[in-house]
């Protein structure tokens, strides 16, 4: 049963070959045997899960379930759930019970699928390795030793050791792809605005972007499918007509499915700077691609190499804004001892944060202080636009972007850790895309050693339906997606 | 560029959090080798290039000034439940003024 897609789980609950409760039961009791090992959980609640699972059933019964009923789902720690703890991985919330919902949140009780729980994360998003997370470092299911990347580190373990059947993530410069490839799994940030983020934790508001994280494209766009959707409560919510994201998956295709497709692979991300062993499995899924139809047209993306340096004055600019909230006031940790109303506010911060949120913050308030707005600020903003202009310029040329998810398999637990630099260089293929706001999905693609290696597709604005098609023609002709970490049991049986 | 013991904790302060001298030195550290990686972009001639603060290019959408919820005390309760100190509906904060 674990090993089979959303679409197989579906049919199997309408069948009444199996009941939500049983299934929900199975991975409960499959996080209760392998989480103590990955940490890929903050909080399991059996009892609300179980009882999500029996309404799950009833509604089966009835006849009126759609394609997530009954499904159980984890979800990033950083989507505040009614009655769930939501601690966004911080010490800061580690008391937080969300009085409300995440519109990721209702639109999932709405389609039925039962809350299995709450996967740990880097705290408040901020990482790539999910070890800033105040609840531990999580392992990579592939490998124990390393990490899973991050910051939705926790959902791809989870999904990857399949203590879930799919997760969602939240991606700001890179948060559900590097895991997604880092865990040999299928994940998507969609355009910048096509999911709400109406009770989603707030790092920085003009990059941060909800997604599913799955073991297929098939999965991710039924998953997107319930995600998606105009919300008046987020005020960068788009109001589009509602699109079937499976809608391209769903259509039959012959051996060359993507005749005529334009892959554009930039310069930029076939130089210097990426593994060898990574390089290779990328380039065997080029030709891979080739073999189905499609054509690579060599494209430049100029900018490129400025965008880490952007988003590092950006995404902490806007962090040092939204974690202001978090003062000891409304919710959340407040220092026991304090003499005044300033001195609670520093003490309550200084115990709440985590070493590299803290840092983000310093480097977010500089950046915005008196006398360096224009210098750091405003020249990042226009950076962005170079950056984005870029991207607008590549798709007159293609019609998707490929190249590698990440310049490296996962890397070891505590190697880049004390190193900010070059933590932050792990995230040099994916950060474009949010500060453009485009639309970018990784696949497995190989093994090197014994690590999972991530392509990456990126698409033009609302082009989600053709990227989780691209993604899906490579996945009907290979079989990476479907490997599994060992150790997790059931590999093969069902 | 380099920052200063002083300039860290003048930043830390504006940002209400307090910082130890062992803290202010890794940070200081940490800092530098950042606003190193970021000092890349001040090379880039961005003379008339218009600032992008935002992904998507949409004006902000305007609503009916009404009420939405109607449940505002039981809302209040409930919000009020997870602070840390409330009183008759209010929140407690140290004295602000004498």
């Amino acid at each position: 049963m674990i090993e089979r897609n959303l679409t197989d789980l579906a049919r199997a609950l309408a069948t009444k070959r199996i009941s939500s409760v049983e299934l929900t039961r199975l991975y409960l009791d499959r996080i209760s045997r392998h989480n103590p090992q990955l940490n890929a959980f903050i909080t399991v609640d059996p009892a609300a899960s179980l009882a999500q699972a029996r309404a799950a059933d009833e509604r089966l019964a009835r006849g009126d379930g759609g394609p997530l009923t009954g499904i159980p789902l984890a979800h990033k720690d950083i989507f505040c759930a009614k009655d769930w703890l939501t601690t966004c991985g911080s010490k800061m919330l580690s008391n937080f019970v969300s009085p409300y919902d995440a519109t990721v949140i209702a639109r999932f009780k709405a389609a039925g699928a039962v809350l299995l729980g709450k996967t740990n994360m880097d705290e408040f998003a901020m990482g790539s390795s999910n070890e800033t997370s105040f609840y531990g470092a999580v392992r990579n299911p592939w490998q124990p030793e390393c990490v899973p990347g991050g910051s939705s580190g926790g959902s791809a373990a989870a999904v990857a050791a399949r203590l879930a059947p799919a997760a969602t993530g939240t991606d700001t410069g890179g948060s559900i792809r590097q895991p997604a490839a880092l865990c040999g799994l299928t994940g998507m940030k969609p355009t910048y605005g096509v999911v709400s983020r109406y009770g989603m934790i707030a790092f920085a508001s003009s990059l941060d972007q909800a997604g599913p994280l799955g073991r297929s494209a098939a999965d991710c766009a039924i998953l997107l499918n319930a995600m998606a959707g105009f919300d008046e409560r987020d005020s960068t919510s788009l109001d589009r007509p509602t699109e079937d994201y499976s809608r391209a998956i769903n259509t039959a295709s012959g051996a060359r499915p993507l005749a005529g497709l334009k892959i554009g692979l930039p310069a930029e991300f076939f130089g210097d700077g990426c593994h060898p062993e990574v390089m290779k499995q990328v380039d065997a899924a080029l030709a891979e691609y080739r073999s189905l139809g499609a054509d690579t047209v060599a494209i430049r993306l100029p900018n490129m190499s400025l965008s880490v340096a952007a988003y590092y004055v950006i995404a902490p600019a806007e962090a040092s804004s939204n974690l202001a909230r978090f003062d000891g006031v409304r919710y959340g940790h407040r220092a026991s001892d304090y003499r005044d109303l300033d001195d609670m506010y520093c003490k309550t911060r200084a115990q709440g944060f985590g070493a590299e949120v803290k840092r983000r913050i310093l480097i977010g308030t500089y950046v915005l202080s008196h006398g360096y707005y224009d210098a750091y600020y405003l020249q990042a903003q226009r950076i962005r636009r170079l950056i984005a202009n870029d991207f607008v310029e590549a798709f007159r040329q293609c019609d998707v972007i490929a190249g590698p998810t990440s310049p490296s398999t996962a890397f070891r637990l505590g190697e880049k850790a004390a190193d900010p630099v070059q933590m932050y260089l792990s995230d040099i293929y994916t950060i474009a895309v949010n500060l453009a706001g485009l639309p970018g999905i990784s696949i497995p693609c190989g093994l090197a050693g014994e690590l999972p290696v991530g392509l990456q597709l990126i698409g033009n604005y609302f082009d989600e339906a053709r990227l989780l098609d691209v993604a899906h023609r490579y996945q009907q002709a290979s079989d990476w997606h479907l490997k599994s970490p060992t150790g997790f049991g059931e590999c093969s049986a069902t | 560029m380099s920052l200063t013991p002083e300039q860290v904790h003048r930043v830390a302060h504006l940002a209400r959090i307090e910082l130890s001298e062992a803290e202010a030195h890794d940070t200081l550290c940490h800092l530098n080798e950042i606003f190193a990686l970021i000092e890349t972009m001040q090379a880039v001639d961005t003379q008339g290039v218009e600032p992008m603060a935002h992904a998507q290019d949409v004006a902000q959408r305007l609503r009916p000034d009404r009420v939405s919820e109607t449940d505002q005390l039981e809302q209040r309760t409930t919000f009020q439940a997870v602070a840390p100190e409330t009183e008759a509906g209010l929140y407690l904060v140290p004295k602000v003024i004498e």
